[in-house]
């Protein structure tokens, strides 16, 4: 397999899921085509790789040496790339990223301002390896710290290199690592389970997706690492069936390590042993929440149970078992390489290293983006994410999911790390980010993620099934107007209830968005109620329309109503009873002078 | 692999796949403008990337470049050793391959007679 160093040049393509979809796997057949037609394939490489994090402007292409980065490739700019800049070495400037501020065009990535305050660790080799040949990780020190633990650490050492690295778990809540994998190492018991949650369930989320399909070899060496320290010889990987492609880069990982002896029976040498095995989730919300998803490995329906006991004693089939989300697995490996000051540098005090978002909503660069903990929100959304779409401005945030909470523009400046974060009413999460802008109604937000966990609660416990959907009804009764200010009062009390008695976090953390809401945008909810308005006007039921003095008096509004609810007389303006009217919008639709409008 | 040695060996070795993809070491540019190619400079480079293929040298890129404007001066090539200046030569043949390879990029003896050009180092 070695190849001849007279490879040039390498051309990267991304293969992860967004960039497939819009057309990536057509590119590199295309470039391969192109590229032996052109007599050159002795001379440059064709690589697929993993996500680069820039996806809302994918395909992506990067040409090494030069690291040119050409953005939304279609196969029929293939020929130009060849002929121009592989065979005669110039850049193709139509291709390139052009900063949306200024039109300038940006010849290699790390010039971009999306890449500039990023931090990639977690994400270093994602988009520069191919993710299905062991050998590009294995160039890169990849199994290096597996043989490190394996060959010159105890158990013991390895606890306390993670404790001291102060790393915290990256699913959600921020559980101490070194911590949770004492508690197992600790446990009794001859038989011991590791686990990788998978599941990423929030809406929004990809980060853990792309992960696993762009470098999956560091998430199952930090599993080796970790099942060394605790003392198990099995572990799963949990994987959402909606990830094909993680699902099939993980099988090719894992029989590429056995095959090297890197996973399997008496690794390196050391007498440990280590089996990984891949189990499919069915997609439930739920079944991220650890009991549920141990439940589910175990054929059983997916649903919590109260804990203590917590997994670390009595886990899968009983069994001293340790899980951690796929994030948190993928920085094991290089604390051990790089060691736990090296971490430390990076984040702040309480939450160390870095974190990987996905932004989405109405934000310019829809993508994965990983930063320092400690960075501002208002980093994240405005120099990173570059701000918001169609010169609109900024409204909140939501970040956590359907678990965390919405901040609006004046918490901008918090940092973000666990702490910070939860004191302003939301939360780390897994990392998804919403952002929305002033045409988002919040209470219409806060719907839609109670919505969410409404549907997928698992109904095992009374106040996550009864006490969500009855919070559902209210806000549904504000969106349309039928809102009272009891309804306030109740809503906030049915949420502050359900938080401390809920089974499990999906309850308990429901009532979030709502609180949140209520926190910083009340006279959103008050507007509903009081004034029948929606002041985003996004509700459509609470919306007027209104016959301006352009009204010509042709009376086709008032013969396409389909409740009578327009009348005037011909050629004099005509007036709307908003008593009868149902907001159907066929007026406006029908009016040849533009003469209706809606607030 | 049996240990922790097997997978270091291995790694070395798998280094040097990947090396285009890092930005240290020397970069070897060649011109490939019409004008270049015309002049030979795809045989050039054939030349320059077997000898480097030759001498098993890791750090060094070969990298092309569109026309500059010394057509007559074809086929041109720039060397840019790490923190030294970049190094213009003109009507490169693919005999003067391993002269470049060997004197400049190995040993930074800079082929006085090939020499058309310098620029000096950016300093940041
Ligand atoms: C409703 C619910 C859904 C969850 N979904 C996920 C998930 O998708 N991925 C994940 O890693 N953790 C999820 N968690 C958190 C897990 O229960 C668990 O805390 C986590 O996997 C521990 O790993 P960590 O310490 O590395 O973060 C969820 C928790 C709840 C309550």
């Amino acid at each position: 397999m070695m190849q001849d160093t007279r490879i040039r040049a390498d051309v990267l393509v991304c293969g992860g899921t967004a960039c497939s979809a819009s057309g990536s796997q057509e590119v590199m057949k295309r470039l391969r085509e192109e590229i032996a037609k052109k007599g050159l394939s002795e001379e440059i490489n064709v690589v697929k790789t993993g996500c680069h994090g820039f996806c809302e402007n994918g395909p992506l292409v990067i040409v090494y040496p030069e690291g040119t980065f050409y953005v939304r490739v279609k196969p029929e700019d293939v020929p130009e790339i060849v002929e121009e800049h592989l065979y005669k070495g110039r850049v193709v400037e139509r291709l390139l990223y052009h900063e949306p501020t200024t039109g300038k065009s940006i010849p290699t990535y790390k010039e971009i301002d999306f890449y500039k305050k990023q931090k990639r660790v977690v994400l270093s080799k994602c988009g520069a390896i191919n993710p299905e040949k062991i050998e590009e990780y294995i160039a890169l020190g990849g199994y290096e710290a597996l043989g490190k633990v394996l060959t010159t650490m105890t158990p013991e050492q390895v606890i306390e290199e993670v404790k001291k690295s102060g790393l915290r778990g990256r699913g959600g809540a921020g559980f101490p690592t070194g911590m949770k994998w004492q508690f197992a190492h600790g446990a009794k018991g001859d038989k011991k389970y590791i686990i990788c949650n998978a599941d990423e369930g929030d809406p929004g989320a990809f980060m853990d997706r792309s992960v696993l399909e762009g470098d999956p070899h560091a998430v199952l060496e930090g599993m080796a690492i970790g099942a060394y320290a605790i003392g198990a010889d099995e572990a799963y990987m949990y994987v959402r069936a909606e990830y094909p492609l993680a699902i099939k880069r993980l099988e090719i990982a894992i029989d590429q390590a056995e095959k090297m002896g890197l996973l399997g029976n008496n690794i390196f040498g050391s007498g440990f042993n280590l089996k990984i095995h891949i189990k499919k989730g069915a997609g439930a919300f739920v079944c991220g929440e650890e009991t549920a998803l141990m439940a589910s490995i175990e054929g059983r329906r997916g649903m919590p149970r109260p804990r203590p006991p917590f997994p670390a004693n009595s886990g899968l089939w009983g069994k001293p078992t340790n899980i951690n989300n796929v994030e948190t697995w993928a920085n094991v490996p290089q604390i051990i390489l790089k060691g736990a000051d090296w971490f430390r540098s990076m984040g702040t005090e309480k939450s160390t290293g870095t974190k990987v978002f996905a932004l989405t909503g109405k934000i310019n660069h829809t993508g994965l983006a990983e930063v320092p903990m400690g960075i501002t929100m208002r980093e994240i959304i405005f120099d990173i994410g570059g701000g918001i779409p169609n010169g609109k401005k900024f409204k909140a945030v939501q970040i956590g999911g359907p678990s965390g909470g919405c901040l609006p523009e004046s918490m901008l400046d918090t940092p973000v790390d666990y702490d910070s974060l939860t004191k302003v009413g939301a939360m780390m999460g897994s990392g998804g980010l919403v952002v929305m802008d002033e045409t988002t109604c919040m209470v219409d937000v806060a719907k839609f993620f109670l919505n969410f966990t409404q549907s997928e609660s698992c109904g095992k416990c009374t106040p996550c099934r009864e006490g969500t959907k009855r919070m559902l009804e209210i806000l549904n009764r504000i969106t349309s107007g039928q809102g009272t200010e009891t309804d306030l009062v109740v809503l906030e009390d049915l949420a502050k209830t359900i938080k401390v008695s809920a089974l499990c976090g999906l309850g308990q953390t429901a009532p979030n968005p709502v609180l949140s809401t209520l926190k910083y945008f009340r006279d959103e909810y008050e507007a509903h109620i009081k004034e029948k308005r929606c002041p985003a006007g996004a509700c459509e039921k609470l919306a007027q329309y209104f016959i301006t003095e352009d009204c010509k008096g042709c009376g086709l509004c008032a013969r396409n109503c389909p409740v009578h609810a327009i009348t005037g007389e011909p050629k004099k303006r005509h007036v709307i009873d908003q008593t009868m009217c149902i907001k159907c919008g066929t007026c406006m639709q029908n009016c040849p002078f533009k003469a209706i409008t809606k607030k | 692999m049996k240990t922790v040695a097997d997978l270091k060996a291995l790694r070395e070795k798998l280094q040097a796949e990947m090396q285009v993809r890092s930005d240290s070491g020397t970069k070897v540019v060649v011109g490939m403008g019409t004008c270049g190619i015309a002049a030979g400079a795809r045989e050039v480079m054939a030349a320059l990337l077997d000898e480097i293929a030759k001498r098993k040298l890791q750090d060094v890129h070969v990298e092309q470049t569109g026309c500059i404007g010394m057509c007559e001066k074809e086929v041109l090539v720039d060397v840019i050793r790490p923190g030294e200046d970049r190094i213009t030569y003109g009507k490169v043949k693919p005999s003067d391959a391993a002269k470049i390879i060997g004197d400049h990029v190995v040993n930074g003896k800079i082929v006085q007679e090939l020499v058309v050009g310098r620029i000096e180092r950016q300093k940041k």
